[in-house]
């Protein structure tokens, strides 16, 4: 459980030396009970006191990360049931499985599927992240071909191992040292052998257990062998089990301070039916899984499931923006024409879509806004004349055009008449109301 | 250690909602848990997604949907009933896009006529749509709500501009009345008010928050709609426990996402599957977040929400 400020104060050297960066050592202590403060900032902290503060402050998801370098991912850390109340932290990962029957063509076929995969929306890098390989011969060698090719095909990307057969395990997570990799098929049977394994080789540790009784015994008992990265299967197989298993444990450890299942949880959305797949990861994704597993990506699954998770884990007080200048969509010359609009990501994306539909070269000038979109930004008093002027003035794109015309969203017809007042010698030109008018409307321009 | 599940129960519940009637009538919320949460409480109907039919040729709809209702898609009975009967559609909603001043303006009187004989056609319930024009939807919805007493249809959309005519036409005919509202739970909240205290029946309203398809501000859809819920079974707030509904695929048939060819966009992958996934997958966000009922076109995106529905209950 979390402690008070003046429990932490207790701890700490209280010597009022500020090195910290706060006037007093009860200052830093609020702080840090209020998670503002990380206590790596006072360097006189006892190695007594930094071990029972770090286990109160630790967050109640454990963070884990797998994979290590620039693809490294992590999860965990999550704090809330509602992105309501405050943004998701971690992503879930999605992962593609690989068995070690499909044969080396398949095998490759895959990797390379992973490695393909990244694609950019509203600005973010969006990939699968991870590949899972499945013992499913159960044979050592078989595995461990396997994880050589991966190793050596994809040596950066975060991999999982399932498995539960030890011999299997440690001839592949060999191929995998200094890497992170999540070691999946501690269970009952196993878990002293496969703990023993992932505290040797670095690992996190995926325990499976049938239920969620089962799943917190089996949890303490691994961290009782000294496994701290821990990844839960309570052993949900239906949708119907996903929701109740993953909602159990979020709610448990969030709202109970349930200790036993404070890590991130696995879930299988590997089915028959490839669109039903894509719908069972989607609901991994919106209920409180930290790792997906796949069968497969194609592009358009990709697609799908990177936009409902980027959906997901936004930030619900602050909209995805983009950088506020002048884009240049398609090479624009001089006499190419010049539109304004705000920096909300969605009308960017969709703006600068549609510029490119009209294969017409284009100056688009994007206007912090804080991220909100057209109408909106108006209503707020952050898309107006004086703003809109002043930052066309500013972004020095007057140097870069032959005619000072601008165009703006029809949606705020409204503000022609005062622009043309503020923005001395221009001409403003109110565009369309949709920006799917706008291919059209540019290439008539130019016609 | 042994685990003891948290389970929550709620004070409130959502209104169960009968539409239609006869041996096809559906019945949708009635749950007091959140969706899909049948581990601590009752959840006794699942989520019915109705098919999209409109009075005008789909024209604006993109290739791979259009073409599967073409040859019946030119006329909105036969289409009705080619949903009805190759797809085993569970409702039909009768979109009047044709009355809108900028797409036909078919009159009221017109639009009365094409709701009757749909309603002759199919017996499955009927959700009736104007064009989201809200002067003339006034007009239109009040006539067909007269031609369709009976049938318990659900009437829509009744917004903050022209709710007290819209409800008084559900009103007086015995229909169901969807209340639409901006994004926003507070006034969709304040549109639910001002709807009863016209007399309105508070259990005959089905709530739509506005939809948005995936990628294009699902992430507010989908909060709003938590948030109506949490609203209705946490803090009991009878205002806000009528059933949700996610007119899902007028907002999804429209992105650039479910056009774009494969050959201009090579990153994205096949354009048919990818048009299935994109509606489903706003669908079953929707469904999660508490939409008990669904607008759709594509019936192989319909097939994979029910799937999924399911496995879910
Ligand atoms: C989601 C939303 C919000 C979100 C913010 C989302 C965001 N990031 O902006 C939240 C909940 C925070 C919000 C808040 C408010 N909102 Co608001 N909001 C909306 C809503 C539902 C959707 C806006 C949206 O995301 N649109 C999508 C983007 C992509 O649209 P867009 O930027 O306009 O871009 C389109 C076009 O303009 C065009 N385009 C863009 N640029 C250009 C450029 C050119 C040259 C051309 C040709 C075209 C073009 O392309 C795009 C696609 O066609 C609208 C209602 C609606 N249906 O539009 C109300 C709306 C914009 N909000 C409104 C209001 C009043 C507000 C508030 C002041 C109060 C309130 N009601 O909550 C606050 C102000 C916020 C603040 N910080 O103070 C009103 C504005 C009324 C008006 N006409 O002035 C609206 C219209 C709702 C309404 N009917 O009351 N809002
Ligand atoms: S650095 Fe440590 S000892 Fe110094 S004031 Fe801060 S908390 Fe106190």
């Amino acid at each position: 459980m979390a402690l008070t400020g003046v429990e932490i104060f207790k701890m700490l050297p209280k010597t009022n030396c500020k090195k910290c960066g706060f006037p007093t050592c009860l200052a830093f202590a609020m702080q840090l009970a209020q998670r503002k403060a990380s206590l790596d900032a006072c360097p006189d902290v006892s190695e007594d006191a930094k071990q029972k503060l770090g286990e109160a402050s630790a967050p109640p998801i454990r963070p884990i990360t797998i994979g290590a370098g620039a693809r490294a991912v992590k999860v965990g850390e999550e704090t809330v049931l509602f992105r309501h109340e405050k943004k998701f932290v971690n992503p879930s990962i999605l992962a593609i499985t690989i068995k070690d029957t499909d044969g080396d063509d398949a095998a490759a076929a895959k990797i390379s599927e992973c490695l393909t995969s990244e694609i950019d929306r509203v600005g973010q890098k969006l990939k699968i992240d991870a590949l899972c390989l499945v013992n499913e011969s159960n044979d050592a060698g078989k595995f461990d071909a396997l994880a050589k090719a991966v190793a050596s095909k994809a040596p950066d990307v975060a991999v999982i191992l399932s498995t539960e057969n030890v011999d299997a395990a440690k001839a592949a997570i060999a191929n995998f040292a200094g890497k992170k990799p999540l070691l999946y098929g501690a269970t009952e049977a196993n878990a002293e052998e496969m703990a023993k394994l992932a505290k040797a080789s670095g690992a996190s540790l995926g325990i499976k257990a049938d239920g969620l009784d089962a799943l917190s015994t089996l949890s303490d008992k691994v961290k009782g062998l000294g496994v701290e990265d821990i990844v839960l299967d309570s052993g949900a197989k239906t949708a119907k089990e996903m929701v109740e298993h993953n909602t159990y444990i979020r709610r448990a450890v969030l709202k109970k301070g349930n200790k036993s299942l404070g890590y991130p949880v696995i879930n299988i959305a590997v089915r028959e039916d490839n669109m039903l797949e894509t719908l069972i990861a989607g609901l991994s994704i919106a209920k409180y899984a930290a790792v997906v597993v796949l069968s497969s990506a194609e592009k358009w699954k990709n697609l799908v499931m990177f936009t409902l998770r980027q959906n997901i884990y936004t930030d619900p007080q602050v909209p995805m923006q983009v950088e506020q200048k002048v884009y240049e969509i398609g090479s624009p010359k001089a006499e190419s024409p010049l539109i304004v609009t705000t920096n909300f990501s969605l009308t960017y994306f969709i703006v600068a879509g549609e510029i490119e539909n009209s294969k017409v070269p284009t100056w688009l000038a994007i206007m912090d806004c804080e991220g909100l979109s057209v109408l909106t930004a108006w209503a707020a008093g952050k898309f107006t004349a004086s703003k809109i002027a002043a930052f066309i003035k500013d972004s020095g794109v007057e140097g870069k055009i032959a005619n000072k015309e601008l165009i703006i969203p029809g949606y705020v017809a409204i503000l022609s008449g005062a622009l043309e007042e503020k923005l001395e010698g221009w001409k403003i030109t109110v565009g369309p109301r949709e920006a799917n008018a706008l291919p059209s409307y540019l290439k008539s321009r130019t016609a | 250690m042994a685990f003891t599940p948290p389970k929550e129960t709620n004070t409130g519940k959502v209104y169960s909602v009968t539409m239609g009637t006869g041996d096809k009538a559906v019945t949708i919320g009635g749950e007091n848990v959140l969706p899909f949460h049948g581990f601590e409480g009752v959840v006794p109907n699942k989520p019915v997604i109705a098919f999209d039919v409109m009075d005008i040729a789909p024209v604006d709809w993109p290739d791979t949907v259009r073409e599967i209702y073409a040859g019946v898609s030119d006329d909105p009975v036969t289409w009705a009933k080619f949903c009805v009967e190759k797809f085993n559609a569970k409702a039909i909603c009768l979109r009047l896009a044709g009355t809108h001043p900028d797409n036909g303006n078919r009159s009221a009187a017109e639009a009365a006529e094409t709701v009757k004989k749909v309603l002759d056609a199919v017996s499955v319930p009927l959700i009736i749509l104007g064009s989201n024009h809200v002067e003339k939807d006034t007009e239109v919805l009040v006539k067909t709500a007269e031609v369709a007493k009976g049938r318990n249809c659900v009437i829509g959309k009744a917004q903050e501009a022209n709710y007290k005519t819209v409800a008084a036409a559900a009103m007086a005919h015995d229909h169901l009345l969807i209340a639409m509202s901006e994004l926003d739970i507070n006034l969709s909240k304040q549109l639910n008010i001002m709807i009863t205290q016209l007399g309105f029946n508070k259990e005959k309203i089905i709530i739509d928050p506005m939809c948005s398809a995936l990628g294009y501000g699902l992430e507010y859809t989908y909060t709003v709609m938590e948030r109506i819920r949490l609203a209705a079974l946490t803090q009991n707030d009878v205002t806000m426990q009528q059933p949700i509904v996610g007119d899902v695929g007028m907002y999804v048939w429209k992105i650039k996402e479910v056009s774009a060819s494969e050959d201009t966009l090579p990153m994205w992958g096949a354009l048919k599957e990818r048009g299935i996934g994109w509606e489903a997958q706003t669908a079953t966000a929707l469904l999660m977040s508490g939409a008990e009922l669904l607008i759709m076109r594509h019936p192989e995106a319909v097939a994979a929400v029910e799937a999924f529905i399911n496995e879910m209950m």
